[in-house]
């Protein structure tokens, strides 16, 4: 395949950075995107340049650390695939492709195609786990969880955080990921005691961290290459709610 | 020359870990505050050690490579956990869990160290329930288990097909409440580039930050490299491309040993490769072997006319498939463990029978398990594996058999430690897939993560206070010591030596070539002529590369650089894992030797000479390394030959 | 940085209440006006049950009220969002599937709509609420003015006799039914009454109800304007 690629490219975060247009050929069909960029890159290499930064690892879909905003799209246009994941067979021959990095103001660059998403590490450190020790804990079986339950908190927990909800939503919020975090945990007993002293941290800290708000356009649910749904955010709301209006009448 | 002591408590083998705690060494709460760990690596086993130090109060320091502790590579584990629960009723338990780990790593693993993992194995599922882990359940809300291979009895957790992906959150959750609290400070994309002994004991690291460029040093009581395995040796492999085994080459030099390097883990279920470019291989959990059968032609014809692409799989009939795993093993079937899953497929590809248009595939038919289970229960159960396999494929593996090859997955040897997972360089420890200790010649499925979580959450609270009791007088290190100088000077002049070459070639090809050397020569099969001539090969690749490598001289992030770091240690890992291929004659579990096989092709072990641990010791560049032998001795199991039929 | 104020998720509930009594209020507006057509004096009593009375007015300070929060918020929140979406923009941008137009622009839509609203308040409140109100005050009002204050039915004639009239309000009534499709389910959402098995089916519920209330509105204009003879 021969393709046209444009492709951001910024040396630093203060450097203003343009886009260079690349002309790459006998991109095998079967190759991945990010193998493209391998090749790419291996080229650059032999002519003295600069290659193209970009975060990647696993290379399976799981690890998160791939995200590219592709053609308008992150992790490019189709359903629940991510960047890593894309193959070259979904593109045609003479294509021209439009490579960009994550733009959110939450996640400076790097370099290249790079980001910083250390804001999404930030807020889990605020709340999204469940406190409790190494050890002295209660036999696993000892805490049944109703298997509906069990399915959605998985469903929510398949996060991988990639930040491709932030990246798309044109409001740079970060709803999407800190209520899957929260979902998963509020859906099982053991993460419902402390739910409502997690959830308000969790979003305190998305304030503070210059997230954007939501306003339910859905962007986040249709480009996360996870699936995870929207309804995730609405537990979130609810339970946020619960916490500043009806716990303190508990007390 | 020195003493290997693996320091095994006394007393029979169910008590010793008992033992061990009732008389280990403390330190007291308000001594642990003046005390510092350095971890290296966020995986399983890091990220649990590193949350389990804060809590317990001691300052910990803890690096990962990635952007983020969450991307470490446990988090690709798909198919689950091992347990010795007995939850199922089906004649599980501790003894049987350390039996099977035992048999399944061909009887190379420490008895000791085995049976401790058996027994925190049930300590793990608790913790993570408590951690809010979504593992599957069943309809009355209790967890749910499924069989893995190399077991009799169901006792693998799982969650979904990302039950490391799971786990790691899990522990990164733990992680993270620490780093909120203050204990744990955390260090992102940064390597590990040296350990700096201080009177011979590990007393801290010089780290490169990746974005920077710049050395940085970093100085504690005692240091933990939890830094995965170097499959990646071998170039493809199911691996991330950021997984290394730098950290604990630089050990190696430093002077802890090398334990076992040769044995690795080739999975037998992995999406075939396509083509020179790829740049790693996909794994395709082990748990689809529970419902899915894996067969090729009968016919040698059939197999060339489907390579052409003139028949399809469906087309072959049921009478003219060969289920050959079914066939040689009737006990165990599709779930014999990995090393005989593999050697299988690879024996009858190499005969002529494999499929794909390479003929180095063997399919994974998922026909009965639908008409048996129904479609509906077969995407619950492996349906994000589906999706993944067409993904990459384009192939409806519930339309066609999947095609599935062996691929590099997993590395058994590592550092060498104690029972305490200390190297042997004092107040060096290493964990999980870095260190050598559980998992002998084979790692059974659904081991890797029990034993990484146990490493970190339960073992290394316990042995690091042991270490640091005598410690707590030690003041806090400075780091403008000679020491630290000396390091860091000769990783830089490492660094402006490969910057100078200005060679050809790029690392990767460098790199690529290595990967088949290694695949060919020391692969799944090995002989003595291929390793001795694997071994001239890679060191004449090594003084290639040193002469010819394209390694741009730019400041700042270098990613060409890192590689080239990492590539140039694998040159050399490369060849000390020859070396123990050729040294150790004899098949054991993941080690096959085509000399020493029996009639119908299983592995023969030497029992009599080759029952220890090779631990190998640095001496210097081009140097051959020193083998020491830790004798392995079985007075809890009955040692033999393996035998899954 | 940071996302000042109030939190984000309060912000949205403000916006949330806001929005979803003016809904009430809108389907109150629809039916009132549905008697319009059925019986024009019944539709001129409910005027003068409407006038300048305690209640009435009561209502319509705190239908304002809630228009100048719900539009405050709105600003609000738009410039935090902006300013969180970062200054370097992305230079290709592709339509999310299934994401809809209006859900990304309602700040414009509304703004439609509350241009629509003064128009709207000019034709029709000026000339009767107001009037009313300023005569209670005492101050000077035409007394022919005065006369027509409840003659709800003088004025729709008046305004919807006239073609390009018509026209206006159907526009300005088809970006209200874009806001109120957007809008509907989003106030569920933000105050969390959603859920996997509830969201589908709310986001159908508010699509059918913005569309109803739109209708009974444009009902009224096509009627006056199309079959009722202009009255001279």
């Amino acid at each position: 395949m021969k393709l046209t690629l444009k492709i951001w490219r910024q040396k630093n975060n203060l450097d203003k950075g343009k886009f260079v247009t690349y002309n790459v050929d006998n991109i095998p069909e079967e190759a991945s995107f990010l193998e493209m960029l391998d090749i790419l890159n291996e080229s650059l290499v032999v002519k003295g340049e600069d290659p193209v930064t970009f975060d990647h690892d696993c290379r399976e879909g799981i690890c998160g650390a791939c995200g590219l905003y592709i053609n308008g799209h992150p992790h490019g246009k189709f359903k629940n695939t991510t960047t890593c994941q894309l193959h070259m067979r979904k593109f045609k021959d003479g294509d021209t492709i439009t490579i960009e990095p994550w733009r959110s103001e939450a996640f400076p660059i790097i370099k290249d195609l790079m980001v910083d998403r250390s804001a999404l590490d930030r807020l889990i450190q605020s709340g999204g786990y469940i406190s409790v020790r190494t050890g002295g804990v209660p036999d696993a079986n000892s805490i049944p969880v109703n298997k509906h339950d069990a399915d959605l908190s998985m469903d929510a927990a398949s996060c991988i955080g990639c930040g491709a909800c932030v990246a798309t939503c044109k409001n740079g919020s970060a709803m999407l990921f800190v209520s899957a975090k929260f979902s998963q945990l509020a859906l099982l007993p053991q993460g419902q005691v402390e739910a409502y002293e997690r959830v308000q941290k969790m979003v305190k800290r998305m304030d503070e961290l210059g997230f954007g708000n939501c306003s339910n356009t859905y962007a986040c649910m249709a480009e996360c290459p996870k699936g995870i749904s929207v309804t995730n955010i609405a537990r979130m709301n609810r339970q946020f709610l619960a916490a500043k209006i009806a716990e303190p009448l508990k007390k | 020359m020195k003493e290997l002591n693996s320091k095994i408590p006394a007393g029979p083998l169910a008590e010793k870990w008992t033992n061990y705690k009732a008389h280990q060494n403390l330190v007291n709460p308000a001594n642990k505050r003046k005390l510092d760990i350095i971890v290296i690596g966020t995986g399983l086993a890091g990220a649990s050690a590193a949350a389990s130090f804060g809590e317990m109060g001691f300052n910990v320091k803890v690096f990962c490579i990635q952007d983020s502790p969450r991307r470490a590579h446990s988090i690709a584990a798909q198919g689950g956990i091992n347990a010795a629960k007995n939850y199922p009723n089906d004649g599980d338990s501790v003894y049987r869990l350390f039996y099977d780990t035992i048999k399944g790593g061909d009887y190379r693993a420490r008895e000791a160290n085995v049976y401790r993992l058996a027994e925190l194995s049930n300590n793990i599922i608790d913790q993570c329930v408590a951690q809010g882990i979504p593992f599957a359940r069943e309809y009355g809300g209790l967890l749910a288990n499924r069989s893995f291979g190399g077991a009799q009895v169901s006792r693998t957790f799982y969650a979904r097909g990302q039950t490391g992906q799971q786990l790691l959150l899990g522990a990164y959750g733990a992680l993270s409440k620490e780093i909120e609290k203050g204990t744990v400070k955390m260090y992102a994309r940064r390597e590990m580039m040296d350990v700096v002994l201080v009177d011979g004991r590990a007393r801290g690291v010089i780290m490169r930050n990746l974005v920077t460029g710049e050395l940085e040093r970093y100085a504690a009581h005692a240091v933990v490299i939890a830094s995965g395995g170097y499959g990646r040796v071998f170039f493809l492999s199911t691996n991330a491309m950021s997984s290394n085994g730098s950290a604990e080459w630089q050990a190696y030099k430093r002077g802890a040993m090398m334990a076992n390097p040769c044995f690795t883990q080739i999975h037998p279920t992995c999406i075939p490769v396509h083509g020179d470019y790829q740049s790693k291989l996909t794994l395709m959990s082990e748990s689809l072997r529970n419902d899915g059968r894996i067969w090729v032609p009968k016919d040698e014809k059939d197999a060339k006319r489907l390579a052409k692409g003139e028949i399809k799989a469906t087309d072959i009939p049921e009478e003219k498939r060969d289920y050959y795993l079914e066939r040689r093993y009737p006990a165990f079937g599709n779930l014999v463990p990995r090393d005989v899953a593999s050697r299988a497929a690879k024996e009858r590809c190499d005969a002529g029978f494999g499929v794909n248009n390479t003929g180095l595939a063997v399919y994974l038919d998922f026909k009965e398990a639908i008409g048996r289970l129904g479609e509906k229960v077969v995407e619950e159960k492996y349906g994000n594996l589906f999706e993944m396999y067409e993904r990459i494929t384009d192939d409806n593996p519930y339309k066609t058999p999947m095609m599935i090859y062996p691929a590099v997955h997993y590395t058994m040897g590592g550092l060498w430690v104690d029972y305490e997972l200390q190297t042997t360089i004092p107040g060096l420890f290493a964990a999980g897939e870095a260190n050598f200790s559980d998992h002998g010649a084979n790692r059974l499925g659904a081991s890797a993560l029990m034993q990484g979580l146990s490493d970190g959450y339960f073992i290394l609270p316990y042995t690091m206070q042991n270490y640091l009791a005598d410690q707590i007088g030690v003041p806090r290190f400075q780091t403008n010591t000679a020491e630290f100088d000396e390091a860091e000077k000769q990783i830089r002049e490492k660094i402006n030596r490969l910057m100078a070459i200005n060679g050809k070639k790029t690392v990767d090809s460098f790199h690529r070539r290595l990967g088949l050397i290694m695949w060919n020569k020391v692969g799944m099969a090995r002989n003595e002529a291929g390793l001795k001539q694997a071994i001239e090969e890679i060191k004449a690749l090594r003084a290639e590369f040193w002469k010819d490598v394209k390694v741009p001289a730019t400041s700042g992030m270098n990613n060409e650089l890192e590689k080239a770091l990492r590539v140039a240690d694998f040159l050399e890992m490369g060849e000390l894992m020859a070396r123990d291929a050729l040294m150790r004659n004899e098949s054991c579990g993941g080690h096959f030797r085509e000399e020493f096989q029996t009639q119908d092709g299983e592995a023969m072990r030497n029992d009599a000479e080759y029952s220890f641990v090779a631990a190998y010791e640095y001496q210097g560049p081009d140097a051959e390394p020193v083998l020491y032998k830790e004798p392995l001795k079985f007075e809890n199991v009955e040692v033999k030959q393996r035998n899954y039929k | 940085m940071g996302n000042k104020g109030l939190s984000s998720i309060t912000k949205k509930l403000i916006m949330a209440i806001t929005g979803g009594a003016m809904v009430f209020f809108l389907l109150f507006h629809a039916s009132m006006n549905l008697v319009a057509i059925i019986k024009p004096e019944g539709y001129n009593k409910i005027c003068e049950f409407l006038g300048a009375n305690w209640y009435a007015l009561v209502a319509t300070v705190g239908l304002a009220a809630l228009m100048v929060v719900h539009l405050v918020y709105a600003f609000i929140l738009s410039l935090q969002n902006y300013r969180a979406r970062g200054k370097q923009r992305y230079a290709v941008v592709e339509k999310q599937e299934g994401v809809s137009w209006a859900s990304k622009n309602m700040l414009v839509i509304g703004m439609i709509v509350l241009v629509g609203l003064v128009v709207h308040l000019i034709n029709f409140w000026a000339k009767m609420q107001l009037p009313e109100v300023l005569h209670k005050l005492g101050f000077e009002v035409n007394k022919a003015v005065l006369d027509n204050a409840t003659n709800g039915v003088h004025y729709i004639v008046n305004t919807f006799s006239c073609w390009w009239y018509s026209v206006i309000y159907l526009v300005w009534l088809f970006f209200l039914w874009l806001h109120l499709d957007h809008g509907i389910a989003s106030v569920m959402q933000s105050i969390g009454w959603s859920n996997h098995v509830w969201q589908k089916r709310i986001e159908c519920i508010g699509k059918i109800f913005a569309i109803l209330i739109v209708l009974m509105f444009a009902s009224v204009v096509i009627y006056y304007w199309l079959i009722v003879p202009p009255v001279a």
